[in-house]
């Protein structure tokens, strides 16, 4: 199916010639940045819950998780810092014509986010170079501005995402726009549902992500209070994020039958409008033939409408030059549901024990899950978000501007592609060997971590 | 004044202060590199990790600001911008990101053969990053990037005033960067390492001065445009420039290193608001006009809300910032 969307995507020709690798270099450079956003997100919060009780209780392995944890913030934020400023720049590099014909109408949001990133990159500043040379009270507070700039950047930046595909603020005359609103723009009818999906998701993907590096080192024999409190807290966070994804993703879901009634028929694979809809498990659409799909009746009504029999439109009512790609959009959308379940289940089932008593951090498959729970949160956040910008395809903006108008008609963009491929290959190398660098110095029991150019110390001075 | 000049005016300020502070995170790049080998470089390199680490991040979002002011109140510019100048901006980026990235691998890297790897990219890509930027503003004010955009993608940026540009944004940031890590040095009690950049930085001084002095003559000649702004009412500007950029560098030769960071950045900040003033009113030279090329009313009221806020929210907590890291605050 991967090769048949390309080649639809190939044939359509008439395009220009960075439409395509604007399209991949987007997608990868998004898909890179929104793990180290999630981090920006949902991480400054988790440290201040460990860093609190610390100071509150007099907790020495609390206050040395939020020593490393602060560590591997600064070398996280760093990428996540560039790598953000790499799709600010992509946004004229890229799509100078969503950019030049729409920026004053989608462009405030962005001004507040770059606020919020003010805040938290001065207050990061702060609080990593402040351990030991603040008041331990003080020092602690600066977690809290990082913690809301988290939340208002989140909205901010979603905000316009919304906007592409609530489309609001202005209208177009005589191929004009004009009747600019930017406010109505930034607080369009999709921002508040999306916003939560995506701060939820966020710290779904950290709470699992570093609970996961704790279940690990617990499977590997280091059972202590350190392990079991790195491990506990963050996933209590993710916990709370997993159990409500469900509902929030459900009713954003129901929205886009109003709103966007190709997507949501590309989510169902649906040809044909149906009532009641059945719900199709997994499955492609070959030569307009759905194959290999497990097919439950009624559910698809259900979930995408709520109701017993709604119909849930098929992809005939659309014109076929406005159909997303069907399969990635399908494939992407189940995936990221079937995921989000999952790590549903395993949080449930992990709170439900200990209710009735049972610690399952003693039990090794499900420490082996919990290793595994946060890639598979990222890989959920990924096919969400391939889910929204794929099946809203042909448009960038929803049913105003197609996304061969919006791309650059620059040639070359093939070589800017592979750079950022190369780049951002280095990037994870790079951060993985410092990450696993320094737990492996934590673990030999230095804390401090120096830099190996640093001055001299003394007990390995001759 | 119109709304336009006001917000552009606002997103200048922006430039201004990315210049300062963004700028001098840039320059250490300069004396990380030419350190010398780990024993010898450890205290300078050592002393850029504890000056920048905890500012460039913030620092660093001066420059989202001006991209975010930019495509939002002018953004048929910001689109004509991007296609013209595609080349400097990926390499400029390039260099920003590989600068950010290689100096939090460097600090934490476990081994001396990784923390070379990274350092090198680190010193090399903060000097390449400033280059690139320079190209733009050069293109920008020598009227090389059409209203319309998909300008000349080479001559742009290959050109006299926007090599002049490159090297005058490498050389005042280098500048910057001594004198304030000349005095980061002398604060913590480094008297032997504050001599030695004390050195460089002088001679980094005058030659940033000939720089843009004599810059000034192949751009008198590329771009007429602003040659005539330069030399009408950016010309006080000039002198400032040339006043604080001698006082700093006699300053840093008398050894007081602590107040020769406000004529520094007097200087440099009169060369950038001269540039400013020398196009005004041109958005892009000789193309379009600020008030031309500005998006809607309602978005630039919008936008001095974002400036307003930015003022009450973001100004007290970065003086805080500044304040621990550029005192004795936090030299103990």
């Amino acid at each position: 199916m991967w090769m048949t969307d390309t080649l639809l995507v190939l044939a359509e020709g008439q395009q220009p010639p960075g439409l395509l690798p604007a399209r991949q270099q987007m997608a990868v450079s998004l898909g890179w940045h929104i793990v180290l956003a999630c981090f920006g997100v949902a991480f400054p919060t988790i440290i201040f819950v460990v860093h609190r009780r610390g100071i509150v209780r007099d907790d020495a392995v609390a206050l040395g998780l939020a020593r490393r944890w602060a560590k591997v913030s600064a070398v996280l934020f760093a990428i996540g810092a560039v790598s953000g400023t790499v799709l600010s720049f992509e946004m004229g590099l890229l799509w100078p014509g969503l950019m030049g014909r729409f920026g004053d109408v989608l462009g405030l949001p962005f001004a507040f986010e770059g606020l919020s990133f003010f805040v938290e990159a001065i207050f990061l500043g702060i609080y990593l170079y402040g351990w030991d040379r603040m008041s331990p009270r003080r020092h602690l507070m600066m977690l809290i501005p990082m913690g809301l700039a988290g939340i208002v950047g989140t909205f901010c930046v979603i905000s316009v995402n919304a906007w592409m595909n609530h489309p609001a603020g202005f209208s177009i005359r005589n191929g004009e726009v004009v009747d600019i609103n930017p406010w109505a723009a930034m607080f369009n009818e999709g921002v508040w549902l999306q916003f939560l999906h995506m701060w939820v998701a966020a710290f779904m993907v950290v709470g699992l992500s570093v609970s996961g590096v704790y279940a690990f080192g617990m499977l590997r024999g280091r059972i202590d209070h350190h392990h079991k409190l790195g491990f506990t807290v963050p996933f209590a966070f993710a916990s709370v994020a997993a159990v409500a994804q469900p509902f929030i993703g459900h009713v954003l879901g129901m929205r886009i039958h109003d709103t966007q009634p190709a997507k949501l028929a590309a989510f169902e694979l649906a040809q044909t409008t149906e009532s009641p809809a059945p719900l199709r498990l997994g499955g492609v659409l070959i030569d307009g033939e759905v194959r290999w799909a497990l097919t439950i009746p009624r559910l698809g009504s259900i979930i995408a409408r709520n109701s017993w029999d709604a119909p849930v439109p098929g992809l005939e009512g659309i014109p076929r030059s406005e159909w997303p790609p069907v399969n990635i959009t399908h494939l992407a959308f189940q995936s990221m549901v079937a995921i989000g379940t999952l790590l549903a289940g395993v949080t449930l089932l992990y709170w439900l024990a200990r209710w009735r008593g049972h610690d399952l951090r003693g039990n090794r498959w499900f420490l082996r899950v919990c290793v595994i729970t946060g890639p598979l949160a990222v890989a959920a956040v990924e096919s969400g978000w391939i889910a929204t910008e794929v099946g809203r395809q042909p448009w960038t903006v929803w049913q105003v501007l197609r996304t061969v108008d919006a791309a650059s008609q620059s040639s070359g963009l093939w070589w800017s592609y592979i750079a950022i491929l190369v780049g951002y290959v280095g990037m994870t190398v790079g951060a993985v060997l410092v990450l696993r660098s320094m737990a492996r110095r934590w673990r030999a029991g230095d804390a401090e971590l120096p830099s190996p150019y640093g001055p001299i110390r003394s007990e390995t001075a001759p | 004044m119109t709304l336009a000049t006001v917000v552009a005016m606002a997103m200048f300020l922006g430039v201004i202060l990315y210049a300062l502070l963004g700028g001098a995170d840039f320059g250490s790049g300069f004396y990380d590199l030419t350190a010398g080998n780990a024993r010898n470089g450890a205290r300078i390199r050592t002393l850029v990790d504890h000056s920048i680490g905890p500012v460039w991040e913030a620092n660093h979002v001066w420059l989202i600001y001006i991209l975010v002011m930019w495509w939002t109140g002018f953004p048929a510019t910001f689109a004509a911008a991007t296609t013209t100048l595609f080349i400097p901006l990926a390499l400029a980026l390039a260099g920003i990101v590989l600068r950010g990235a290689s100096f939090a691998f460097r600090k934490y890297s476990a081994t001396l053969s990784q923390a070379r790897l990274y350092g090198a990219i680190f010193a090399g890509s903060s000097l390449i990053a400033p280059f690139f930027l320079g190209t733009v503003a050069g293109a920008i004010a020598s009227g090389r990037v059409p209203a319309e955009g998909y300008g000349d993608r080479l001559s742009s940026w290959l050109n006299p005033t926007s090599l002049v540009g490159g090297c005058l944004a490498v050389t005042t940031c280098v500048f910057l960067a001594g004198v304030f890590l000349t005095a980061d040095a002398a604060r913590t009690g480094d008297t032997e390492l504050a001599i030695s950049l004390r050195r460089r930085t002088l001679g980094v001084g005058i030659l940033t001065g000939v720089v843009v002095f004599s810059g000034l003559y192949p751009v008198i000649h590329d771009a007429p445009t602003l040659a005539t702004g330069l030399r009408g009412h950016a010309f006080p500007l000039l002198i400032v420039a040339l006043v604080a950029g001698v006082a700093a560098v006699t300053l840093v030769f008398r050894r007081r290193y602590a107040i020769a960071r406000f004529p520094a950045a007097v200087a440099v900040g009169s060369v950038l608001t001269g540039w400013g003033v020398g196009q005004y009113p041109w958005l892009l030279v000789d193309e379009i006009t600020i008030n031309d090329a500005a998006g809607a009313d309602a978005t630039l009221t919008g936008l001095l809300i974002v400036v307003a806020l930015a003022a009450v929210v973001v100004l007290p907590a970065l003086s805080y910032l500044l304040w621990l890291t550029q005192t004795e605050e936090w030299s103990r």
